[in-house]
C-alpha cells in the first residue's frame, strides 16, 4: 500500500521540565488505513519514546484515547487519517487538567459517575431465587442507548459548559444517572431525580447540543439530559402533590 | 516509602477483578479491599468481548450438557469437579448481573434471550447484542461503587509481589502518574490481571494485556499451567486483528472460500454438523488448511477467507451484531449488509495461566488468582466461546470469598521485611527509567511476537518450537541491555512498556517450553508431526516453573470424573 507523509504538531508537557505545554512537530509516513492513533503509536515506537498517551482496545470501546484532533474531540483509534490533511495537530482533551502529553486527569469524572448513584437501586434486594426480572424489548429499548457510554470523556471536552463550570455534572454522568432511572428495574427515581435538581446538574445545561455531536457511541447525552429535567420537574411535582393532597 | 495497608489486595479490575472485590466487599463490609489496577477499571480489557456469556437458562438445555461441551471443548483436560462447578454456578452468577442492571438482550416475553455459540449444543449464551464484555465490564465496575469498602488505586502498576516467610503479603506498585512505588500491604492478593495476548503479534488484544500477572507469580516461583495452549479465534480482521465475535456465526453466518464454497460443510474438518459453529480450534484450523491449500483471498495483509452475513438481512445485523457491523465498516473495508466480511485467525485467549485450586488459590499461601490470569483448568486445551466471561464471574467470586477468608486468618506481615522488599523493588524500576543500553522496547517486542507466531501459531512442528525456546531465551538475555530515554517521572509509558516487555518475554519463554515439550495434539496445540492425541502419555497438566536457565517443566493429574476421555468428534 502506498503511504503518504503527514506532519503531525503534538502537544507536549512535561511537569518534571516544562513551564507550560509546547508544541513538537513529527513527519510519520502514514499508511492509507490507518487511524490517528497508528501514527502516535508509530511515532512512540519509532521516532520518540518520551511522548505519553493512554490507549488499549484500538476498537473503539475502551474509551482511552481521546484526544482533541484539529481542535475537535476525537476518539483516536476510531478517526481515519485519511479525513484529514497533511498536518494534524493533536492536543489532550479540553476542558481537563493535563497531567502530561496527551494525558489527562479523568479524577474529576469519576466522583460525578459515582454521584449519580449508577446502579439500580431496590426499596428491598430482589432475592437470587426469584430469578431474572421480566424486561420487554421495548422496556429495554427505553434506556439501552444511554448504556452505551465508554466514559471517553469527549463530551466533556465539547462542552461549553463545562468549559465555563469545570463543577457540572457533565453530559455522560447525567446519561448515566438518567440510563438507570429509565431501566424497568430500577427504583431509584427520586433519589437520582433530587440529585438532578441540585446545583450544576441537569438545570445547569445550556442544550447546546455538542456533547451529542461528538459522542463515539451515539449515546446522545443531549437528549437524556433533556428527558432527565423533564422527569426531575415532574418528580418534584408529583411529590408537592403527593405532599399536599395525600393528607 | 509510602506503606498503605488493607486486608485484601485484587491486582486487575476487569469482569474478575472487579467480581471477587464486590463478593468480598459484600460478604465481609468491614474488610477493607485493594483494588489495583494498571488503567481505570473500565478500560480492562473485558470490555473487549463481544459475543456472550453462557450459562444454562432453557427448558431444552441441561448442567449435564454444558458440562459435557466444555469438558469436551477442553479436549478431555478440563478438570471434571470444576467444570461441575463452573455449570451450576454459572446461571447464578449471570442473574445476579441482571440484577445489578446488566443490559442483556430479551425475548418478546421479557426473558433474558439467548443464541447459540462454537462448540454448546444449544443456545445457552446470554447476551446483551454484541457487547456483552462492555456491559458487563460497567456493570460491575457501577456496582463496586456501592462499596466504600473497595478502595481504588487507578493507574498504578503491580511489579511485584512481595514475599516473606514463605507466604504473600501484598504488591509494591508503582504510581503512573507520580512515578514512585508504594508498598500495599495486603492479608491476601488476588492477581486478576487478565492474559497475555501482546505476546503475540496478530492478536485481538488490547495494549494492555502484557501477562503481568502472570509474570509476578511466576517469578515467586508459582506453576504457569498448560501455557501451551493459546487459543485463535477463527475471525480476526486482517491487518488490525479486531475480533469478529463468534456470535456473527451464532446468528447464521457461513465462511466461504476463495471459491465462495462453505468449506466448513463441504469438506471434513471433524466438525460436522456443527458446521461454523464447531468449536475454535478445529474452525481456526479448518481456514489455515483453506488457505494452504491455495482456496484463501489475496489481501494486503495476507490471505483470508470471508465470512457472510449478508443473508442474514438487515434487520438481524442491526439488531443483533451492530457492533460486528460498526467494527467491519471502521476497520475491515466492508459492510456486513452487503459484503462478505474479510477475516483470519487472530490468537485471542490463554486458556493457560497461574495454577490455581477451585477456590483460585496458588502454592503460594496468600496468593489467589481468577480470571484469564489463572488456570483453574476450566477450559483445558480449548476453551469454548462465552465460557470466558462467565467465568470471570464465577471463579472471580468464589476467589474473592476464599482470599477473604484467608485473609482473616492470616498472620501479620513482618513490616521491616516487605519494606526493604518493596524499596529494593522501587530502587530496580527507578534504575530502569531512562537506562542507557542498546536494545530498543519496540524492536525486541516485534521479535517476540515473530518468534511466537512462527512456532506457537495455529500448526506447530518440534524444529519451529525448539527455535522459539532458542529465541526467546535469547531475548530474555537481550532485555537486559534495553536502552530507554524518557527520564520523567510522570507517567512515563515508556517505563511501562519496559516492564511489559519484561513480563511477556518471561510468559513466552514458559509457553514456548511448554509446547515444545507436548508430543501430541490436544485442543489448540496442533503439531503436524504429531497429529493424534496421545492420552496414554500425555493426559496430564503442564507445569512450568521459573528456573535460572530457562523454564522447568513438570507435571500434574487430570481431575476426571463422569466423562471418559473419547475421541473428540462433532
Amino acid at each position: 500500500m502506498s503511504e503518504q507523509k503527514k506532519t503531525f504538531v503534538v502537544t507536549r508537557f512535561d511537569p518534571d521540565r516544562d513551564p507550560a505545554p509546547r508544541q513538537q512537530t513529527y513527519e510519520v509516513p502514514v499508511q492509507p488505513d490507518w487511524k490517528v492513533l497508528d501514527a502516535l503509536n508509530y511515532i512512540k515506537d519509532e521516532i520518540d519514546g518520551t511522548l505519553s498517551h493512554r490507549w488499549s482496545c484500538r476498537m473503539a470501546v475502551c474509551g482511552s484515547c481521546g484526544m482533541m484532533v484539529n481542535g475537535k474531540p476525537s476518539l483516536t483509534c476510531k478517526d481515519s487519517l485519511a479525513d484529514y490533511g497533511s498536518r494534524v495537530e493533536v492536543a489532550p482533551l479540553s476542558n481537563f487538567p493535563i497531567v502530561r502529553d496527551l494525558v489527562v486527569e479523568l479524577e474529576g469524572f469519576l466522583e460525578k459517575l459515582k454521584a449519580v448513584k449508577p446502579f439500580i437501586l431496590k426499596e428491598k434486594e430482589r432475592a437470587l431465587a426469584e430469578g431474572t426480572h421480566r424486561q420487554s424489548p421495548e422496556q429495554l429499548e427505553e434506556f439501552r442507548q444511554f448504556s452505551y457510554c465508554i466514559n471517553c470523556m469527549l463530551c466533556y471536552a465539547a462542552c461549553p459548559v463545562v468549559a465555563n463550570e469545570p463543577e457540572f455534572l457533565g453530559p455522560a454522568a447525567i446519561a448515566l444517572g438518567h440510563r438507570y432511572n429509565m431501566d424497568s428495574r430500577d427504583e431509584g427515581q427520586h433519589e437520582r431525580n433530587e440529585i438532578f435538581r441540585g446545583e450544576g446538574t441537569v438545570f445547569s445545561c445550556s442544550y447546546a447540543n455538542e456533547c451529542s455531536e461528538v459522542c463515539p457511541k451515539h449515546v446522545d447525552p443531549a437528549a437524556a439530559i433533556n428527558q432527565a429535567k423533564f422527569n426531575a420537574v415532574i418528580d418534584w411535582l408529583a411529590g408537592f402533590v403527593t405532599s399536599r393532597g395525600g393528607k | 516509602m509510602d506503606v498503605i495497608r488493607h486486608d485484601l489486595v485484587i491486582v486487575g479490575g476487569g469482569g474478575a477483578g472487579l467480581r471477587a472485590a464486590i463478593a468480598a466487599a459484600e460478604k465481609d463490609p468491614k474488610a477493607s479491599i485493594a483494588l489495583v489496577s494498571k488503567v481505570y477499571p473500565m478500560r480492562s480489557h473485558t470490555v473487549s468481548a463481544e459475543g456472550g456469556a453462557a450459562a444454562v437458562a432453557r427448558d431444552d438445555d441441561s448442567l449435564e450438557m454444558h458440562g459435557f461441551d466444555t469438558v469436551k471443548g477442553s479436549d478431555f483436560l478440563g478438570d471434571q469437579d470444576v467444570i461441575q462447578y463452573f455449570v451450576a454456578e454459572a446461571p447464578k452468577e449471570l442473574t445476579l448481573l441482571e440484577h445489578w442492571g446488566c443490559p442483556w438482550s430479551r425475548n418478546e416475553d421479557g426473558s433474558v434471550a439467548t443464541r447459540a455459540f462454537g462448540g454448546m449444543t444449544t443456545k445457552r449464551t446470554w447476551y446483551a447484542a454484541d457487547k456483552v464484555g462492555f456491559h458487563m465490564l460497567h456493570t460491575l465496575f457501577q456496582q463496586s461503587l456501592r462499596y466504600s469498602n473497595i478502595v481504588r488505586y487507578d493507574e498504578q502498576f503491580v511489579t511485584k509481589l512481595v514475599v516473606d516467610g514463605g507466604a504473600v503479603h501484598g504488591v509494591a506498585a508503582l504510581d503512573v502518574r507520580e512515578g514512585v512505588v508504594r508498598l500495599i500491604l495486603g492479608r491476601a492478593v488476588i492477581l486478576a490481571t487478565g492474559g497475555g495476548g501482546k505476546i503475540f503479534p496478530f492478536t485481538t488484544n488490547g495494549n494492555i494485556k502484557t501477562a503481568d500477572g502472570m509474570a509476578l507469580a511466576y517469578r515467586e516461583g508459582v506453576a504457569l499451567k498448560d501455557m501451551e495452549f493459546t487459543q485463535y479465534h477463527p475471525t480476526g480482521l486482517p491487518g488490525t486483528g479486531i475480533l469478529i465475535t463468534e456470535a456473527a456465526r451464532g446468528e447464521g453466518g457461513h465462511l466461504k472460500n476463495s471459491e465462495g464454497e462453505r468449506f466448513l460443510t463441504t469438506r471434513d474438518y471433524g466438525v460436522g454438523q456443527k458446521a461454523e459453529l464447531g468449536p475454535r480450534d478445529m474452525v481456526s484450523r479448518a481456514i489455515i488448511q483453506e488457505i494452504e491449500a491455495g482456496r484463501g483471498i489475496k489481501g494486503p495483509y495476507g490471505e483470508y477467507v470471508n465470512l457472510d452475513l449478508t443473508h442474514l438481512g438487515e434487520d438481524v445485523i442491526m439488531k443483533r451484531l451492530p457492533m460486528v457491523r460498526e467494527l467491519s465498516m471502521l476497520y475491515g473495508g466492508a459492510d456486513p449488509i452487503h459484503q462478505p466480511i474479510p477475516v483470519r485467525p487472530v490468537l485471542h485467549y490463554m486458556m493457560g495461566g497461574v495454577d490455581v485450586n477451585i477456590d483460585g488459590a496458588t502454592s503460594l499461601p496468600g496468593l489467589y488468582a481468577a480470571g484469564e490470569v489463572a488456570c483453574v483448568s476450566l477450559n483445558g486445551a480449548n476453551r469454548l466461546g462465552s465460557n470466558s466471561l462467565t467465568e470471570c464471574l464465577v471463579f472471580g467470586a468464589r476467589t474473592g470469598l476464599a482470599a477473604l477468608q484467608y485473609a482473616k486468618g492470616a498472620s501479620g506481615a513482618n513490616d521491616a521485611a516487605c519494606l526493604r522488599q518493596a524499596e529494593e523493588e522501587a530502587a530496580r524500576v527507578a534504575g530502569l527509567r531512562g537506562k542507557r543500553g542498546g536494545e530498543r522496547i519496540a524492536q525486541l517486542r516485534r521479535e517476540l511476537g515473530a518468534t511466537m507466531e512462527r512456532g506457537c501459531g495455529v500448526y506447530r512442528d518440534q524444529a519451529a518450537m525448539d527455535e522459539t525456546v532458542h529465541t526467546t531465551a535469547q531475548l530474555r538475555g537481550r532485555y537486559g541491555d534495553l536502552g530507554l530515554v524518557d527520564k520523567s517521572t510522570v507517567f512515563n509509558t515508556e517505563l511501562i512498556a519496559a516492564l511489559e516487555l519484561g513480563n511477556m518475554i518471561a510468559v513466552a519463554e514458559a509457553i514456548a517450553v511448554s509446547a515444545a515439550h507436548r508430543n501430541e495434539s490436544r485442543g489448540a496445540h496442533a503439531r503436524r508431526d504429531a497429529m493424534k492425541r496421545d492420552d496414554a502419555n500425555f493426559l496430564y497438566h503442564t507445569l512450568a516453573y521459573a528456573g535460572y536457565a530457562g523454564p522447568r517443566l513438570d507435571k500434574k493429574a487430570v481431575t476426571l470424573g463422569v466423562w471418559v476421555p473419547e475421541e473428540r468428534k462433532y
